[in-house]
């Protein structure tokens, strides 16, 4: 299954993750603005000074968790850990259960009913799965990207303003700011910046979803979940998209999820194999697609299936 | 005959037969709305809008019915449609899967289709009879319960056409449920709960019955909430039954007046469907 050699695994969240710990904490204010940016790291370890490959601090540690559509047991006994400002893919065939997985983290399977999660899911070392956690607040700290664009019926501005008016109350020259940072990381600004009051919907399909990457950065999330993200674009837009991928890395712990193997090659820094609800297979994306140990990742990222 | 050619025979055939029944039903709406161009121009008079509903014999017009329409169809939209979005958003968004949400469901669909006047009846049992004289307030009352079913549907069929990724975008960024609600997907269903509400107040713009048993009819300028109330459907139904020609010519005005109005309703809740990007 998985080789927990393969990786370094800090065994205990250290201190200065549970300072986090308190999900109704905004995290100290990370500067949004324009790329380039310097790298703050929000968690150093204790050797990062040091090392020059610093081991990359553990943001999410999924453990054990298992998920059910009503009674059907869609996955088994997952664990694995997310790090922060890393990229970790997830890939697998159709049904394989993986934006399921991706789902689970911030609980947005939540929005229906019969489908349960149980396990722990610790971000910071809190159990976001645990009952009684204020769910929304979770969900402004882990940002989402789906499949589809997915922009509100209003103007370009106001779908950025809307999640960041949620839990922010921002004079209007600093929602101004905060928006065009947001639509400068997603690489958008430069296209839109004469009609923000324009609606969403005039976008194109490949604006439309780095319009929709600027949302959720704008509310300076921890986390930031693709379902993927660039599935349903064009060559061009999917290569912005990557790029993006690229530049967002250095503030955000990302998982995305992948069913173009070039992509998870290109994009990752870890990669999980899941397979019919299973993870067959974690590790750094170079070594997952040079040597992997399972047959069926082997036998997948060579596309002699799936 | 091969197979190919009795097709496209056949096919001839029933578009044949589709048009002509399409031209059956046409027909019959290019001749009441002819009769009624016919009858009621010549009663499209200043005097019309400026003068009460006469006694037989001397001139007069259908001002108090005009505006006692326009005030118990007012008072009903009121009424009827905060009403009809707040259970149809119900029934969208909170009850989809419940049997609560499924048993609500049927009766609106049951009110839906209720004859009028057994609305008027009801309302006459409920209100009249206990308060003890017919009034406006009566029939606004009847015209919101007609209203209310129209509304509640068109509010969830338009709800239920948002995507769910859409809401499942909005909590994704930590909106709660209200929010999302209320700030996307009324927003993006906002055309099609205007319309209905457009379709709904068309809908009882023209109602008789209800309003026979509760605001009745009244032949003199009167704004009093509590008493009866002058209509236009009442009065065109009470002009045109009467044998005097004056009434029934007032009588043809009104029913044009009303019908242009119910045109002019419909034509908006089209253009306002299709209207369906708000650029600028």
């Amino acid at each position: 299954m998985i080789s927990p050699a393969a990786r370094p695994l800090p065994s205990e969240p250290r201190p200065s993750d549970l300072v986090g710990a308190d999900l109704g904490a905004k995290p100290p204010n990370r500067p949004v603005t324009a790329p380039p940016i310097a790298p703050v790291r929000r968690n150093p370890s204790p050797d990062g000074a040091t090392a020059p490959t610093p081991a990359p601090a553990v943001k999410v540690e999924i453990r054990n968790v298992n998920f059910f559509y009503g009674k059907f047991h869609a996955l088994h006994d997952i664990s694995l850990p997310l790090y922060d400002r890393r990229v970790t893919a997830f890939i697998g065939p159709s049904g394989c259960g993986k934006s399921t997985l991706l789902r689970i983290l911030n609980r947005i399977y939540e929005l229906y009913p019969n489908q349960t999660a149980t396990g722990q899911v610790l971000l910071d070392g809190t159990d976001i799965l645990a009952p009684g956690l204020d769910v929304n607040r979770l969900r402004a700290k882990i940002g989402m990207v789906f499949q589809k664009p997915t922009p509100f019926p209003m103007s370009i501005y106001d779908n950025i303003a809307f999640g960041v008016g949620l839990y922010e109350k921002l004079p209007k020259s600093e929602l101004d700011d905060r928006v065009e940072s947001a639509l400068r990381r997603a690489a958008l600004w430069e296209e839109v910046k004469d009609k923000l009051r324009f609606s969403g919907l005039s976008l194109s399909g490949g604006q439309q979803q780095r319009l929709c990457i600027a949302r959720a950065v704008a509310v300076e999330p921890e986390v930031l979940l693709l379902d993927e993200p660039a599935s349903a674009l064009d060559p061009l837009s999917t290569q912005r998209i990557e790029e993006l991928i690229e530049e967002l890395k250095a503030d955000y712990c990302i998982a995305i999820v992948t069913h173009n193997m070039q992509q998870a090659a290109r994009s990752s820094d870890y990669t999980a194999f899941l397979y019919l609800g299973e993870l067959i297979e974690f590790d750094e994306t170079e070594t997952m697609f040079t040597h992997p140990k399972a047959k069926r990742t082997e036998d997948y990222i060579t596309g002699r299936f799936g | 005959m091969d197979l190919y050619m009795r097709r496209r025979l056949i096919n001839h055939l029933v578009i044949g037969l589709s048009m002509l029944a399409t031209a059956f039903g046409l027909l019959w709406l290019a001749l009441v709305l002819g009769t009624l161009l016919v009858n009621g121009v010549s009663a499209i008079t200043p005097s019309l809008f400026a003068q009460m509903t006469p006694p037989p014999g001397s001139s007069g017009g259908l001002l108090n019915a005009i505006v006692g329409s326009l005030m118990m169809t007012a008072i009903a939209t009121l009424i009827g449609t905060p009403t009809g979005i707040l259970a149809g958003t119900f029934l969208a968004e909170y009850a989809r899967a419940s049997r609560l949400g499924e048993v609500v469901r049927f009766i609106n669909d049951i009110l839906l289709s209720a004859p009028s006047i057994i609305v008027g009846l009801f309302v006459y049992e409920a209100i009249v009879v206990h308060v003890g004289h017919f009034s406006a307030w009566a029939g606004s009352i009847a015209l919101a319960i007609i209203m209310i079913p129209v509304v509640v549907r068109t509010t969830e069929d338009m709800l239920r056409l948002v995507p769910d990724t859409l809401r499942e975008a909005a909590a994704a960024l930590g909106a709660p449920k209200w929010k999302i609600i209320v700030m996307v997907a009324y927003r993006a269903a906002v055309q099609g709960m205007l319309t209905g509400v457009l379709l709904a107040l068309a809908r009882i713009s023209g109602e008789t019955a209800p309003l026979l048993f509760t605001a009745l009819n009244n032949q003199f300028w009167s704004l009093n909430l509590d008493a009866p109330m002058a209509n236009l459907p009442v009065v065109i139904f009470q002009f045109a039954m009467s044998p005097y020609a004056d009434w029934q010519t007032l009588a043809w005005g009104g029913a044009l007046l009303i019908t242009a109005a119910i045109l002019l309703l419909n034509i908006s809740a089209r253009l306002l469907a299709s209207w369906s990007s708000f650029k600028q």
